[in-house]
Formats: structure tokens, C-alpha cells, sequence
């Protein structure tokens, strides 16, 4: 396949970005989306160009970096997949494909489709851990967990922190992703410890990293590669509601 | 801050706030839409006038008239300053961007649609709101209510406006009224349904009834 990319390129977070076209030939259709980014920047490196930066580690869908706004969606087109999942057979040959970094202003661009997400560690270390004590580990199973709770904590604990919720989001909210965090802690006993602070730090620094407010669109649930369901936001806004009004 | 200007000026405090007086406003509307409806009865006005006397003499119903208004401005402040919050938190836009791939385009369009409502409600208020509780137009028995919508509704002007404004309330309140429970945190897989359908229906069945109010006195259906 032949293909034209519109990719943003900017040197650091205080430099000024643009678009710039690359024409890819000789794609194939089993390559992933990243491994057609790594023969154009083969091709730039030879030329004696910048590679175009990007994030990424595991290349099979569990770390949550590779970060690319695909053609107006964040992984691009298919569902449940981050970047590196999404395959060229999901395109045609003589497209021309944008690709842009995670737009907000909570996650300033590093270079080019890099950004820093560790406003979203910010959020985990206020709140989003349980405290250990020293001493022997107890018996796990002396801990009864209903098997519904568990499977919710599971599935809300799937989130890898990719960030895709903040870029589908028209707000650029990151309601989603502090939602699953409280939750997989809160339907667990382990958890109970710091119920109530950890809701009211939570939501306190992610409104201080400056994300937006939720307004119900549903964008995120639908990006999210881990198909995290809008029902953890309810359950951060009733735990929100409840740590308010009974912390002291 | 003390705890409570804290929690409702969090990102989740606002949004209940919105919610809340969202829900008032819904709750609102099936009032005025069932009082209204009375034109229907084709009795020349005569039971509505009466219904719309009540509800101008009625004690509690002024109170909460003061409640409503009040939850209105607050509804749309609220809702102004989240849209242009939120707008700021992504200063650099994307060029491209598949909305319709994720998200409906009402639940996108909040502070538009919201906005429309708005003239709409500047206008509407001025037509019947203003003119009874502020001149003694009607209060002086020169004319009543009903009187002044077929005056109003003679005009093809205010019909198109009122169908608009209409149509920009159903589509509101498609996303609203679901939206509302969510930010409330009920969300559970059997109720959500329940309330998905309630909201749908709603959302469709108050505003075509207001739709047809106009309408049908323009073309002289009702008298
Ligand atoms: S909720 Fe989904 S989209 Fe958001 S960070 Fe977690 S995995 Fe990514
Ligand atoms: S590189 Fe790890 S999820 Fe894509």
C-alpha cells in the first residue's frame, strides 16, 4: 500500500507545531499502525530528518503509550484496540492518514506525537492506593469478596492509563480514567481504609491538572481500548457525593 | 473555601448542579405542558384561562415560580461557565475530529442547543410571561391569556421561532434528561434502560405537544 500521513511535528512543548505530509510506499497490510510509523522514520533517519517521536513500550496492548489521534479518533478507527493493535488492512491504499498527538492542556506535548501524561500519576498518588501494613501477608482467602464486585474491580482495573478518554473527550475530562481508579479500589475490601479520602483527593487533583468536566458524551467509554464503562463514573460521582458530605 | 463553595465548585459539584436544577426544570415542564394542553379541549380558551388564573393567584405556585426562575439563571450560568471551562482545557484543537464516531451530536451540542433555547426563552417570556405578570393587559381583563397566544400565533414569525425553540428542547433534553442521572450517579444495568426510555420519551412527546400548540392556532384549528 501507498499512503500520505499528515503527522504534527513540534520540537518541544514551547515550540510552535505544524502538519507535515510524508508519503509511505510500500506498506503492508499486516504491519502494525507503529511498525509503518518505524519504516518512515527509518527512511527519515537515512535522509538524515528527525524521526517523528512517539510513545510506546509493549507493542501488544497492555502498557497504555502509545498515544496517536488517528484521523479524528484516538487509536484510530477500530474499537477496543490501542494503536499498536490497529493494523494497515484497516485502511486503503491511496489514503491519506492525520495523525495528531493527545490534545489537552493537561497533556503538554513532549515532541511531536509525545505527550506527558504523569498529570495522570498525579491523580493515582493522591489517592488511587491502598496502605499496606508491615508484618506477614494474611491468608488471601480470608478475605470473602463477593464474585460480582470482583469482576467489576477487575474490569474497571483493566484501565491501562492510556489516555484516550482525555483525547475523545470534547473536554477534555479525565472522568473515566480517575473513575476506574476509584472504583477498582472501592468495590474491594482492601479498600475500605481510604474510601472517603481517596474520592475527595482524587477528583481535587484531577480538577487541579486542569481537565474538564464530564458532560455525559459517552466519547471515552466508546475509544477506550479496555472498554472501561461510563457506570465507573457514576460510581465516582456517588462516592464523591457520599466522601463530601460525611468526611470530617 | 468552606466545604460546601468547594464541592460545588469541583468539576463534579458543578455538573450536579446542572443535574439538579436540570431535573426541577424537566419537573417544570410537565406542569406547563399539561396546563397548556387545556387549549386542546378546543373550548375557546375557557378552561385553560381558568387553569392559567390558578396558577397566577395560587400562593405556592408563586413561591415556586421564584424557585424556577432561580433555577433557570442558575441552570444557565452554571452551564455557560462549564462550556467556557471546558473549552479552555483544550487550548490547541485537533484537526480532524470523528465526533459522530463516539458520541451523539446533541450530547455534543449542549451549549448550542442550550443557547437557542435561551433567545427562544428571552422571547417567550417577553410574549406571555411579561404581559401577565408585569402589565395589566390581562390582569385588567383587556384580554385573556389565550386571547394573546392567538394574537401571538396569528403571526407566522413566532410559530417558526416557538417550532425551533421546540425542536432545540427535544434534542436538550435527549441528552439532558439521561445525563442528569448519571452526574446524580444512578447508573445501574436495571434502571438505566428504564430511564434511557422515560428520557427518550419525554423528550419527544412534551416538546411536540408544545410544537402543536402554535401550529394549530396559526391554521386556525383551535379558536
Ligand atoms: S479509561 Fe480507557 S481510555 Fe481512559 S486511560 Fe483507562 S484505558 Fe485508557
Ligand atoms: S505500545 Fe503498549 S499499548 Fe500500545
Amino acid at each position: 500500500m501507498n499512503l500520505t500521513l499528515k503527522v504534527w511535528r513540534q520540537k518541544n512543548a514551547n515550540s510552535e507545531g505544524n502538519f507535515q505530509d510524508y508519503k509511505v510506499a510500500g506498506v503492508s497490510e499486516d504491519m502494525s499502525f507503529l511498525e509503518m510509523f518505524d519504516v518512515l522514520n527509518e527512511r527519515l533517519i537515512n535522509e538524515g530528518d528527525s524521526p517523528v517521536a512517539f510513545d510506546h513500550d509493549c507493542r501488544e496492548g497492555i502498557c497504555g503509550m502509545c498515544s496517536m489521534y488517528i484521523n479524528g479518533e484516538p487509536h484510530g478507527p477500530n474499537k477496543g484496540v490501542t494503536t499498536c493493535q490497529l493494523h494497515m488492512r484497516s485502511f486503503k491504499d491511496g489514503d491519506t492518514i492525520t495523525v495528531e498527538p493527545w490534545r489537552a492542556q493537561a497533556f503538554p506535548i513532549v515532541k511531536d506525537l509525545a505527550v506527558n501524561r504523569s498529570a495522570f500519576d498525579r491523580i493515582i498518588s493522591a489517592g488511587g492506593y491502598v496502605s499496606v501494613n508491615t508484618g506477614n501477608a494474611q491468608d488471601a482467602n480470608a478475605l470473602p469478596i463477593g464474585k460480582d464486585h470482583a469482576d467489576e474491580a477487575f474490569a474497571a482495573a483493566a484501565c491501562i492509563g492510556c489516555g484516550a478518554c482525555v483525547a475523545a473527550c470534547k473536554n477534555a475530562s479525565a472522568m473515566l480514567f480517575t473513575s476506574a481508579k476509584i472504583s477498582q479500589l472501592a468495590l474491594l475490601p482492601q479498600g475500605q481504609a481510604e474510601r472517603t479520602m481517596r474520592a475527595e483527593k482524587m477528583v481535587a487533583q484531577m480538577d487541579t491538572e486542569g481537565f474538564g468536566a464530564c458532560t455525559n458524551t459517552g466519547a471515552c467509554e466508546a475509544e477506550c481500548p479496555k472498554g472501561i464503562s461510563l457506570e465507573n463514573i457514576a460510581r465516582m460521582n456517588r462516592e464523591y457525593y457520599g466522601a463530601v458530605l460525611s468526611s470530617k | 473555601m468552606s466545604w460546601v463553595t468547594k464541592t460545588l465548585t469541583s468539576s463534579l459539584g458543578r455538573k450536579l448542579i446542572m443535574a439538579v436544577t436540570g431535573l426541577s426544570l424537566i419537573a417544570f415542564l410537565v406542569v406547563h405542558c399539561a396546563i397548556n394542553a387545556c387549549i386542546f379541549l378546543n373550548d375557546g380558551g375557557h378552561t385553560f384561562n381558568e387553569a392559567a388564573e390558578f396558577m397566577a393567584h395560587n400562593l405556592f405556585i408563586r413561591i415556586s415560580e421564584v424557585g424556577l426562575m432561580a433555577g433557570l439563571l442558575i441552570h444557565i450560568v452554571d452551564g455557560l461557565m462549564l462550556w467556557k471551562s471546558n473549552n479552555e482545557k483544550r487550548p490547541v484543537k485537533y484537526a480532524v475530529v470523528k465526533g459522530e464516531a463516539n458520541s451523539t451530536w446533541y450530547s455534543r451540542s449542549m451549549g448550542l442547543l442550550g443557547s437557542l433555547l435561551l433567545i427562544f426563552l428571552v422571547v417567550h417570556l417577553r410574549h406571555f410571561w411579561v404581559v401577565s405578570r408585569f402589565t395589566d393587559v390581562i390582569s385588567g381583563g383587556q384580554k385573556t391569556l389565550f386571547q394573546e397566544m392567538v394574537e401571538v400565533f396569528a403571526n407566522p414569525i413566532p410559530v417558526v421561532l416557538y417550532v425551533v425553540g421546540c425542536l432545540s428542547l427535544a434534542y436538550h433534553l435527549l441528552h439532558g434528561f439521561q445525563s442528569a442521572f448519571q452526574t446524580m450517579g444512578w447508573n445501574h444495568p436495571k434502571y438505566t434502560p428504564f430511564v434511557k426510555c422515560l428520557g427518550a420519551g419525554f423528550s419527544i412527546l412534551i416538546p411536540l405537544i408544545f410544537a402543536a400548540m402554535p401550529i394549530a392556532m396559526h391554521l386556525g384549528w383551535i379558536k
